[in-house]
């Protein structure tokens, strides 16, 4: 089995998870509306750092947050380290996965998941399979997009953007925000001494995870929300959807993506299942995403299970099931 | 695991299963020409970048060398993983030129080819194979080995993966293999 023993987000709301789930809590948002942040960009409304961040040292410090929690060594043999990202330090994404990996010492290549919006939930699932084949113990897994004219000049072209704060499964919404942001998840696996060594009441185990492609569309989703619904089937596994207590959808606030994640629900009979969208605290925060949204879920859900999903370019949808462990006599 | 087929793809060559493929053009114009052999009428081609090119015709002429998948077995399951180093880096470099100073026109149809997994959807749409997707990118192409083996010990499906690396239109390397895991057993 593999279970969360660490983990950080850093955003314009706050550093550290913590910090994080209570300004969520309180109501309070990253989004603002920015009108001279890259030339010739049109104003939008994105959740962005106050100055703006280096991409590697952001994933740093994120990743250094969580390995004080996991009390792991990140420079033994054993640990590998997944970067998700979209557009990594300015279109270049292996270069800051290494520069992050030997900044900790690490002996290992660096493992960069870049499978658009899916990519936090999907580095997850790979770190869960490495670690359950044996290939490796541990596995750091960090997630950041740092937007850039770049990102944002094509969201415009796409008329994606919403102009004001986002409002995901409303009738009324019209389009995503941009957000940024770094997050980390540490996984390990049964047996190690990170896991013996990690003495919390409540733990977290990564069930089920899975990943499917719509085969539809590159850009819009399935209307019948076929992928995201086989990935719902997957992760859940003969589980009870009464068993769930939360999923984190996407909840992009575009017309379609939230219409598909509704349909994919209904099918697999979650319609009634309670759902986190957090966009409208972070925007959409690209590769730190599936791993931030994850954090926030097992956070606002400190027992049960949950499932965090999500869809993106390309078609592809992905989704994971996490469940609590709870432990007696640890303190 | 078992390879069931293989190709390689340069801008001078391609090696279909050990035996050259003949071919009159080189580059981009190579691939266009294999596209006029292999595939015909699929006018999408036309907008791809040379990314997607590659993966696509490598994907076309992998999957129809093998009975295998012709014959339709779990077809729709086959898991499609690539990996390459420099990620979608020549088609955001045409991209960039589109949002230049004093030259402002962003445009649509080159930014949604500015994420390297777009190539996994596009042969997930051309052969209707809604399992897994996924892009990796890493230093080397046999940093993808553990990654597929872990894969494989998790998924009963077959998987067409390899490296698919593109940093100019005349400028890209493919190695493809349609992989039958051991435990489909058929």
């Amino acid at each position: 089995m593999v279970y969360c023993i660490g983990h950080s987000i850093i955003s314009p709301l706050g550093e550290g998870s913590q910090a994080n789930a209570t300004a969520v809590q309180a109501g309070r948002s990253g989004l603002r509306v920015h009108t001279s942040r890259f030339a010739d960009v049109e104003p939008f409304c994105a959740s962005l750092f106050e100055t703006p961040q280096d991409f590697t040292a952001l994933c740093i410090r994120s990743v250094e947050m969580a390995l004080k929690e996991a009390k792991i060594k990140p420079e033994e043999p054993g640990v590998v380290f997944i970067l998700s990202t979209t557009k990594g330090d300015n279109l270049d994404l292996i270069t800051p996965a290494q520069a992050i990996a030997r900044h900790f010492g690490n002996p290992n290549p660096p493992i960069v998941v870049s499978n658009a919006c899916t990519s936090g939930v999907c580095a997850q699932i790979t770190a869960k399979r490495l670690l359950e084949s044996g290939i490796y113990e541990t596995a750091v897994v960090v997630g950041c997009d740092i937007q850039t004219r770049f990102i944002v000049s094509g969201f415009q072209s796409f008329k994606a953007l919403s102009p004001e704060p986002c409002k995901p499964f409303s009738p009324d919404r019209n389009g995503l925000n941009l957000g940024e942001a770094a997050a980390t998840i540490v996984y390990t696996r049964t047996q190690t001494a990170s896991l013996t060594e990690h003495r919390t009441q409540i733990r977290w185990i990564l069930e089920a995870g899975s990943i499917h492609n719509d085969a539809n569309h590159l850009s819009a989703p399935s209307r019948t929300g076929e992928g995201a619904y086989r990935c719902l089937m997957d992760v859940l596994d003969g589980t009870d959807p009464k068993d769930i207590h939360l999923i984190g959808v996407h909840g992009t606030a575009t017309l379609y993506n939230d219409d598909m994640e509704k349909a994919a629900l209904e099918r697999a009979g979650m319609a009634n299942t309670p759902v986190s969208a957090l966009k409208p605290f972070f925007g959409h925060t690209m590769g730190a995403a599936g791993i931030l949204e994850t954090i926030l879920c097992m956070m606002q859900l400190q027992q049960g299970t949950c499932i965090k999903m999500l869809s993106g370019f390309g078609g592809v949808n992905a989704a994971i099931k996490l469940k609590v462990e709870r432990r007696k006599g640890e303190s | 695991m078992r390879v069931e087929s293989e190709i390689v793809i340069t801008p001078e060559a391609v090696v279909l299963n050990g035996e050259h493929v003949a071919v009159q053009e080189t580059g981009d114009k190579m691939l266009v020409e294999l596209y006029r052999h292999y595939v015909g009428a699929y006018p999408k081609f036309f907008k791809m970048d040379t990314l997607c090119r590659l993966g696509f015709i490598a994907a076309e002429m992998v999957l129809k060398s093998t009975d295998r998948f012709t014959d339709g077995i779990q077809n729709t399951e086959c898991a499609i993983i690539l990996a390459n180093r420099s990620a979608s880096i020549q088609n955001d470099t045409d991209y960039l030129t589109t949002i230049s100073d004093g030259n402002y026109y962003p445009s649509p149809a080159l930014f949604v080819y500015t994420l390297p997994n777009i190539v996994t959807g596009e042969i997930a749409i051309r052969h209707h194979l809604q399992g897994e997707t996924a892009f990796y990118v890493l230093d080397k192409p046999e940093e993808l080995e553990p990654i597929l083996l872990s894969t494989l010990n998790d998924k009963n499906t077959p998987v067409l993966a390899g490296w698919c690396e593109c940093s100019g239109p005349n400028m890209f390397y493919a190695k493809i293999q349609l992989i039958w895991n051991n435990l489909s057993n058929n």
